[in-house]
């Protein structure tokens, strides 16, 4: 899957999903879940702030100096025996994966959750290769085995789907004969995974944190299945976003304990491992060969611009719990793997403002996406820019809205337009009106009453009701 | 033998211009104007990171059992029954020895039929299939990390990655003297190694119960593709 995986436009896709009452209500009760167990995590640590903050300074410093770190990163793995490949584009980060295998002649390819994978569209080159890729993430193991349903949350892929859709798919596609309780469809998952990671000769992971000063990558998980990739397969190949570096040990315990607090409100993970280089002289266990994927992709466009601090993001997905909009419409609506606040903003610059102009505008601007990034992104104002961006300097915004902000702009800086239009809105509105409410709007109000009446326009206007009260004299 | 790094310089000096200029050969890492992670349980004494260890263990859902060094061989044979018994996968590890477990190992559990595999380097990668096909893999934890009841497990050719991993069962040995508040000291030990001229493992573990998955529904699963049940058992040694 690339990052972009709909061609239908924003406000179908939105329409698809809100419909859809069983994924709305399990994306509120997620969110409710998450969300509570991250409040109750920071409350627990105690000085939350202040370890905002801490992420928020090592994240700006490794940026700053981004170049230096990449460099110390990839002597550091080389001085280990591991294999370090620059990748400008997608493109090129998915070639060399593909070479590295066909080198090795690899047929089964094992891989560990990844967003960045997904972001260069890895499975569908190595698969048009001839590979078999297997995603062994319970979450996306259910998304592959249905055809390749696209993820809905950074943390969570599966969640718009319920026990009773994963039970049908199951059964369908992996002969399976039992009840839909979670714990048996696990059970099977790791029965018929099992089996696929002793087979196979190739591993795949992501990297939540490179760790400069050791040239080690790590892996944050709970199922154990990163552990199990990077243990087993001969060969490891790493893929990276080029940001998610850190300068030593000292900053990752720092940021791993932002991570699985602000994503699952767990202290640390089940599994936090740091993998340093290929299996050592005499390990039996852990591969032979290593292949750090170091990906740019657009990444270091958005270097030196106003939106930097996007590349602070950890992939926690805090934001995407207290988003009101994500909730309501769900992930698919966004339209890219990257959904919620953190979608918004990055998938326009990763992706270009073609596919995702309309992302931006999917956020009523609230803020509780900031105050909820552990490393202090400021994503609302990122938003905000966008949106600025958008109308400013690429003239992107809807016709309609942009007639009516004329409009409203000739209208409003007139003085006698305006006292014209505000005494004529109550008469011009009243075939519309019923009971003080405005149930069928024309135009732009459409959306908005068709969900919801609209006030009806008052008699007064605002101006002469406050010349009325005695305050306003 | 030294790996290979492609494309570095073009992709390096697009990002030093970006930033809008030249590449730099040198940083200096700031003083950090925050740390709160250095006085989190600082002044807690061991007895007192014990009781964190035991609080946090039911939010793990980890069993945990406390014992003597004298008690310890009757400790682990009674965990290791509840488990349902062999085969069993163990790291190659003097301290089995030292905290009194070598009778255990080698008489009374093969005369039980247990079958004990430890891992043993001749046996190349026999060693994987037997972790595999293990009951239970029982490791000593290296570090032991109070605040999110973690153990930290160094690997190195006797101490394979298998034996926490492959098992349905996983029984991690504490001894008490290991436990430190939190993952910042586990951190500063393995800085303090590689600034001594010590090689930073190739794996690093750090363990916090069994595996889990909440994919289904948010519902939480315990047991996933790691081990399905764990038990620490903290051995009473200062």
């Amino acid at each position: 899957m690339s990052m972009k995986f709909s061609k239908k436009n924003f406000a179908d896709r939105t329409k698809d999903n809100i419909s859809d009452d069983f994924m709305r209500q399990a994306v509120a009760s997620a969110q409710e879940r998450l969300h509570g167990r991250r409040l109750d995590a920071a409350e627990e640590l105690g000085s939350w702030e202040e370890w905002r903050s801490h992420g928020e300074e090592i994240r700006q410093h490794v940026l700053e100096n981004l170049d230096f770190y990449l460099y110390q990163l990839s002597e550091n793995v080389a001085k280990r025996g591991g294999h370090v490949f620059f990748a400008k584009t997608a493109e090129e980060a998915s070639n060399y994966v593909r070479n590295v295998i066909k080198e090795k002649d690899g047929k089964k390819v094992v891989k560990s959750k990844s967003m960045v994978t997904e972001e260069i569209n890895l499975n569908a080159v190595l698969e048009e290769a001839g590979c078999e890729v297997i995603e062994t993430d319970l979450g996306e193991y259910i998304l592959q085995v249905d055809d390749h349903d696209p993820p809905s949350h950074i943390v969570a892929p599966a969640l718009h789907k319920n026990r009773e859709q994963i039970r049908e798919v199951f059964a369908e596609k992996l002969d399976y004969h039992n009840t839909s309780k979670p714990e048996e469809l696990a059970l099977h998952a790791r029965e018929k995974l099992r089996q696929e990671f002793l087979d196979a000769d190739i591993g795949i992971t992501g990297c939540n944190f490179a760790i400069a000063e050791t040239g080690s990558i790590s892996l944050v998980t709970n199922e154990g299945n990163a552990r199990l990739v990077s243990a087993l397969p001969k060969t490891q190949i790493t893929v990276m976003g080029m940001e998610r570096v850190v300068p030593s040990f000292e900053e990752f315990e720092v940021l791993v304990s932002l991570l699985t607090r602000s994503a699952v409100g767990q202290k640390l993970t089940s599994y936090v491992t740091a993998l340093t280089g290929p299996r050592d002289e005499g390990d039996l266990d852990g591969p032979e060969e290593f292949h750090l994927v170091i990906v740019d992709n657009g990444r270091s466009e958005i270097l030196g611009t106003e939106f930097q601090s996007v590349l602070q993001c950890i992939r926690c997905a805090a934001c995407v719990n207290v988003c009101p909009v994500y909730r309501h419409i769900g992930g698919h609506s966004y339209g890219s793997i990257y959904s919620g606040p953190i979608g918004a903003v990055l998938s326009p610059l990763l992706g270009g403002y073609d596919d995702f102009k309309e992302l931006p505008f999917a956020s009523t601007l609230c803020g509780a996406c900031t105050d909820a990034c552990p490393v202090k992104i400021p994503l609302h104002e990122l938003l905000h820019t966008h949106r600025r961006i958008i109308v400013e300097e690429e003239g992107r915004s809807p016709i309609s809205e942009r007639l009516a902000m004329k409009a409203f702009g000739i209208g409003a800086s007139s003085n006698p337009l305006y006292s014209m239009g505000a005494k004529v809105a109550s008469t011009a509105m009243k075939p519309l009106t019923k009971n003080d409410r405005i149930s069928k709007g024309p135009g732009p109000l459409k959306e908005w009453t068709d969900l919801r009446e609209f006030p009806a326009v008052g008699n007064t206007r605002f101006r002469d009701w406050f010349y009325d009260q005695k305050g306003g004299k | 033998m030294t790996g290979t790094i492609q494309n570095r310089d073009a992709f390096l000096g697009n990002i030093a211009t970006q930033l809008g200029r030249e590449q730099k050969a040198k940083v200096e890492k700031p003083e950090w104007k925050h740390q709160p992670q250095r006085r989190v349980l600082v002044n807690a004494s061991i007895d007192e990171l014990l009781e964190v260890l035991r609080v946090q263990c039911e939010q793990i859902h980890t069993d945990i059992v406390e014992t003597t060094k004298e008690a310890l061989p009757a400790a682990v044979d009674g965990v290791v029954k509840a488990y349902g018994g062999g085969p069993l996968s163990l790291w190659k590890d003097e301290r089995f020895a030292e905290y009194g477990l070598s009778k255990l190992l080698e008489t009374d559990w093969p005369s039980q039929q247990i079958e004990v595999n430890c891992w043993d380097t001749s046996l190349g990668e026999k060693n994987i299939e037997l972790a595999e096909q293990a009951n239970i893999g029982i490791t000593f934890s290296d570090m032991t990390l109070a605040e999110s009841g973690t153990v930290v497990l160094f690997s190195s050719p006797d101490k394979g990655r298998s034996v926490s991993l492959l098992p349905t069962h996983y029984i991690a040995l504490i001894p008490k003297s290991t436990l430190v508040p939190r993952i910042t000291q586990a951190s500063d030990l393995i800085r303090e190694k590689l600034n001594n001229g010590e090689k930073v493992p190739s794996c690093i573990n750090f363990i916090t119960g069994p595996s889990n998955s909440a994919d289904i529904e948010m519902n939480l699963v315990i047991g996933v593709h790691g081990p399905v049940k764990a038990t620490y058992i903290v051995i009473e040694d200062c």
